[in-house]
């Protein structure tokens, strides 16, 4: 762990991403590999299950610490980070032992389904055991959500350089399942062994949003423009006549999307289309909130098989006939995409794939134009695809575009703020806005992001002088500031008091120019349901 | 014998008030910080050292009275005295006394070590006034020395590694703090302007600091590779931080405690150096003056009130006020024209 602890606050340290690829190749060259791995594991998110409760944890750092549950509460919401707070409020060790980190996560992982008292000895020795810097780590570990600063960029650069291999090889190598308990790192980057994980994905080639004036992208007829669209993207692998169906946050869907379970039967060995999964009934795409149904099902009814039948509208072709196809151009794997799904289609007429539709246009305004039908089709916008552009890795500029729509936007009054996490953490930043309903005001959406960090302080020392009243974390504050909310598509919901959830809501603006009277009403936002879901 | 109105803590007895937000006829003021030292009092009386800094802030002209430690003040029977507070140079506690009643308003202190200031002293009372500012038990400080030599040893990698080292510090007192605890055999100092002009009235009231340049547009950008730089919180994100570069940055402040508050400031190091009281610092505080009623101030007033009424069953009371603590984001620093003029490299 110490050496862990001190690859963390290297980075911890530095804002600079090339000392953070520094820092990790440093431990790469001296952690032992069974650590490492891990290491790589957990900053690629790969965390072990929670063995320990959240809950257990506070209240054994209550016992310890001598101090009441209030006061532990009231500090964790300053800090915004449970693991963090707990290592501030515990003793400090005066003597420490070191634990490696894989026996540290291994014991973690060993508690799965251990009494109380087990758990409870087993965390206080190594709340004994552990320098305070270790000790938040090893929190860490445990409560989840490791970010430090580090994206799955940085420890990609860092392997590469570390393994004098190529950054694709190692992005293609972390993808999908593996076990940091029973592969060494050295086999599990080695190219040698590419063919031994039939399940295993390509990473996502994912696009920036356009940034300049679409006209600089030069001749329209050099790309290929189709709809983006609001479902899930992923991939559908058909390997050895197995199916494995993975969504772009790497997790298997295989299960759950059972549509797609006769595909082994008619989509070639070593197939891999990149497409995007959603719901489509009678040729028509339906809203993102039916799909919904179908994420957080573990079991899927015939119910939800009728009413949200999944499809996949198919994007791009990686793999084919067992060769890694992604340096051939654009149009050249679209050609076979297409050559493949019309011989399943032939064997198969109820195939749920379709290739995603071009949009043709002659010039940028026509593309414009198409831009705008989006909402009308339950799109996003536009995705603008260079046709020679080979499938990279990750989100990279300059080949692939997405051009979405303006977002749909009403002005909300702030009626309640809550502290932030992490780097927000002691400021109030995670606000609930409402509309008016006749004379009163109905909360309609919460929304985190979209104010500059200035902003951010100046709504922050506002809130702090115009409390109302104090529930817990949440403080209610003088009906009076106006934002403008933006969100990219509104759907009915029993839910919520206003009758309606947003998604993906924002801040688009502080409107300073407006008085609460000037706020949108619930008519409002109904009537915006009404024109968007038809 | 004292009470919380519009204006600030007031002594009707004596007709005075303690550190007010508006003006008054006659104000005691326990240190020069611009959150308790403000414009238009009638007069002003403060601890010797803290007169300079006052004029210097709000004008030679001001009515403006310094005292020693210790030394007694009689207005209309009431016995008022300043003792140290440790906050920084020239910072004090107010003692009143009033037929053998005692009250204390303690500003801002701390109790950790300082160079620059004369240690905090305990006094006697029947109620004393705390800030909160760090007052939940989070906040733990570390050894000053320890943090002290942090920064030398992160000075001295920085210039190993070809970068400046660019410290963030309040002006007026840490600025000092830290200027006298930085190893010059690393290599050169320099001050932001801001800086420069407190360092100035400090070494005229009290005594010298090491060698710092100020940065002045004339400043070559040679001459300040590898040094360490000291500059005022308003100094982020400034045109004038900007030429300062290649840097690393590093924010002196008792919120460094935390990941977050760090994080957000987009520093490379956070050194937790504050001249507040930490949650140990401000238990052995209360205790050791043996008051019965304590009246809670600025920080985390309601938590720590309730501490102190549950843990050591004292008449705890929260008031509101508008003194400001130790400000992690903006600059409740010293600010005047002169300051704010961009100095160039």
């Amino acid at each position: 762990m110490k050496a862990f602890s001190e690859l963390f606050t290297r980075i911890d340290q530095t804002t600079s991403t090339n000392e953070k690829i520094d820092a990790l190749v440093d431990y790469f060259a001296t952690a032992n590999t069974l650590d490492s791995i891990w290491c790589v594991a957990i900053l690629s998110g790969r965390r072990p299950k929670r063995t320990v409760k959240a809950g257990e944890l506070r209240d054994w750092c209550a016992e310890v610490s001598g101090l009441p549950m209030w006061l532990l509460e009231e500090s964790y919401s300053i800090v915004g980070d449970l693991a963090e707070t707990i290592s501030l409020l515990l003793p400090v060790n005066t003597e420490t032992k070191d634990h490696s980190l894989n026996t540290t996560i291994k014991s973690l992982i060993a508690l799965q389904d251990s009494d109380e008292q087990t758990r409870k000895e087993f965390i206080m020795q190594a709340w004994r055991d552990f320098s305070p810097q270790e000790l938040f780590i090893f929190n860490k570990l445990i409560t989840g959500g490791f970010r430090v600063g580090v994206s799955e960029k940085i420890v990609i650069k860092a392997l590469a350089k570390h393994f004098n291999t190529d950054e694709n090889i190692v992005a293609h190598r972390l993808t999908g399942n593996w076990d940091a308990n029973a592969v060494k790192l050295q086999e599990l980057i080695s190219a040698e062994n590419a063919g031994d994980d039939i399940s295993k994905p390509y990473p996502f080639y994912l696009a920036y949003p356009l940034e300049t004036a679409v006209e600089e992208l030069g001749d329209v007829h050099e790309w290929q423009i189709e709809r983006k669209y609001d479902g899930i993207r992923g991939q559908i692998i058909v390997r050895d006549h197995q199916l494995f169906i993975w969504s772009r946050g790497e997790d298997l869907l295989t299960e759950k999307f059972t549509e797609f379970k006769h595909l082994i039967d008619h989509l070639p060995n070593g197939t891999v289309i990149d497409g995007e999964i959603l719901p489509v009934k009678d040729g028509q795409l339906l809203p993102f909130h039916v799909m919904q149904t179908r994420i957080g099902r573990k079991n899927v009814t015939k119910k939800n098989l009728q009413e949200a039948p999944l499809a996949m509208i198919c994007y791009d072709l990686l793999e084919n006939n067992g060769t890694d196809i992604r340096h051939l151009s654009m149009q050249e794997r679209r050609n076979i995409l297409d050559v493949v799904l019309t011989d399943a289609k032939l064997s198969f007429p109820e195939l749920p794939m379709m290739l995603s539709p071009t949009v043709e246009c002659n010039d940028w305004e026509e593309v414009a134009k198409e831009r705008l039908l989006a909402r009308d089709m339950n799109c996003e916008g536009l995705m603008l695809k260079r046709k020679n552009s080979e499938y990279k890795s990750g989100r990279r500029r300059g080949d692939w575009w997405k051009w979405k729509v303006d977002p749909l936007s009403v002005d909300g009054v702030l009626l309640y703020a809550q502290r932030g996490h992490g780097r927000r953490a002691n400021l109030y930043t995670d606000f609930t806005f409402a509309v008016w309903d006749g004379e009163e005001l109905v909360p309609f959406t919460k929304a985190y992001s979209g104010l500059t960090d200035k902003e951010l302080l100046e709504v922050d020392g506002w809130i702090k002088k115009h409390t109302k009243e104090k529930f817990g974390p949440v403080r209610s504050v003088t009906a009076e500031l106006v934002f403008e909310i933006g969100f990219e598509g509104i759907n009915p919901s029993p839910r919520h008091k206003s009758g309606v959830a947003l998604r993906f809501p924002r801040i688009l603006r502080w409107r300073k120019d407006k008085g609460i009277k000037d706020a949108n009403t619930k008519d409002d936002l109904l009537n915006l349901l009404k024109i968007s879901n038809g | 014998m004292l009470t919380f109105d519009n204006n600030g803590i007031y002594c009707a007895q004596a007709r005075v008030y303690i550190d007010p937000w508006r003006p008054v006829d006659r104000a005691i003021i326990t240190h020069a910080h611009s959150d308790h030292a403000r414009w238009g009092m009638g007069s002003y009386l403060a601890h010797v050292h803290s007169i300079p800094v006052l004029k210097y802030r709000l004008g030679e002209d001001i009515k403006a009275e310094g005292v020693e430690y210790g030394q007694l003040v009689q207005i209309n029977g009431v016995n008022i005295s300043l003792h140290p507070a440790g906050h920084i140079w020239g910072s004090a506690q107010v003692r009143l006394e009033y037929k053998g009643e005692v009250w204390v308003v303690s500003g801002d202190y701390k109790l950790q070590h300082d160079e620059t200031s004369i240690p905090f002293e305990p006094v006697k009372c029947n109620s004393f006034i705390t800030e909160s500012t760090f007052g939940l038990p989070i906040y733990r400080f570390p050894d000053a020395a320890v943090v002290h030599a942090d920064i030398n040893e992160w000075w001295r990698q920085n210039k190993a590694e070809g970068k400046n080292s660019v410290l963030v510090t309040y002006a007026l007192g840490k600025a000092q703090r830290v200027l006298k605890q930085l190893d010059s055999s690393i290599g050169k100092i320099f001050t932001h302007g801001a800086v420069d002009n407190v360092n100035k009235l400090y070494e005229s009231t009290i005594g010298v600091l090491p060698h710092a340049e100020r940065i002045t547009p004339e400043t070559n950008r040679n001459e300040i590779a590898g040094a360490m730089i000291i500059a005022p919180p308003s100094a982020a994100d400034t045109p004038w931080m900007r030429k300062l570069q290649p840097y690393k940055l590093g924010i002196c402040s008792g919120w460094m405690q935390l990941r977050g508050a760090r994080r957000r400031r987009g520093a490379d190091r956070g050194f937790i150096l504050s001249d507040h009281a930490d949650w140990e610092q401000l238990n052995t505080a209360i205790k050791e003056t043996g008051a019965e009623n304590i009246y809670v101030t600025h920080g985390y007033k309601s938590a720590y009130a309730k501490w102190l009424q549950e843990t050591y069953k004292l008449h705890a009371t929260e008031v509101e006020t508008l003194y400001a603590g130790e400000q992690a984001d903006d600059t409740a620093d010293i600010e005047t024209k002169e300051n704010k003029e961009d100095e160039g490299i």
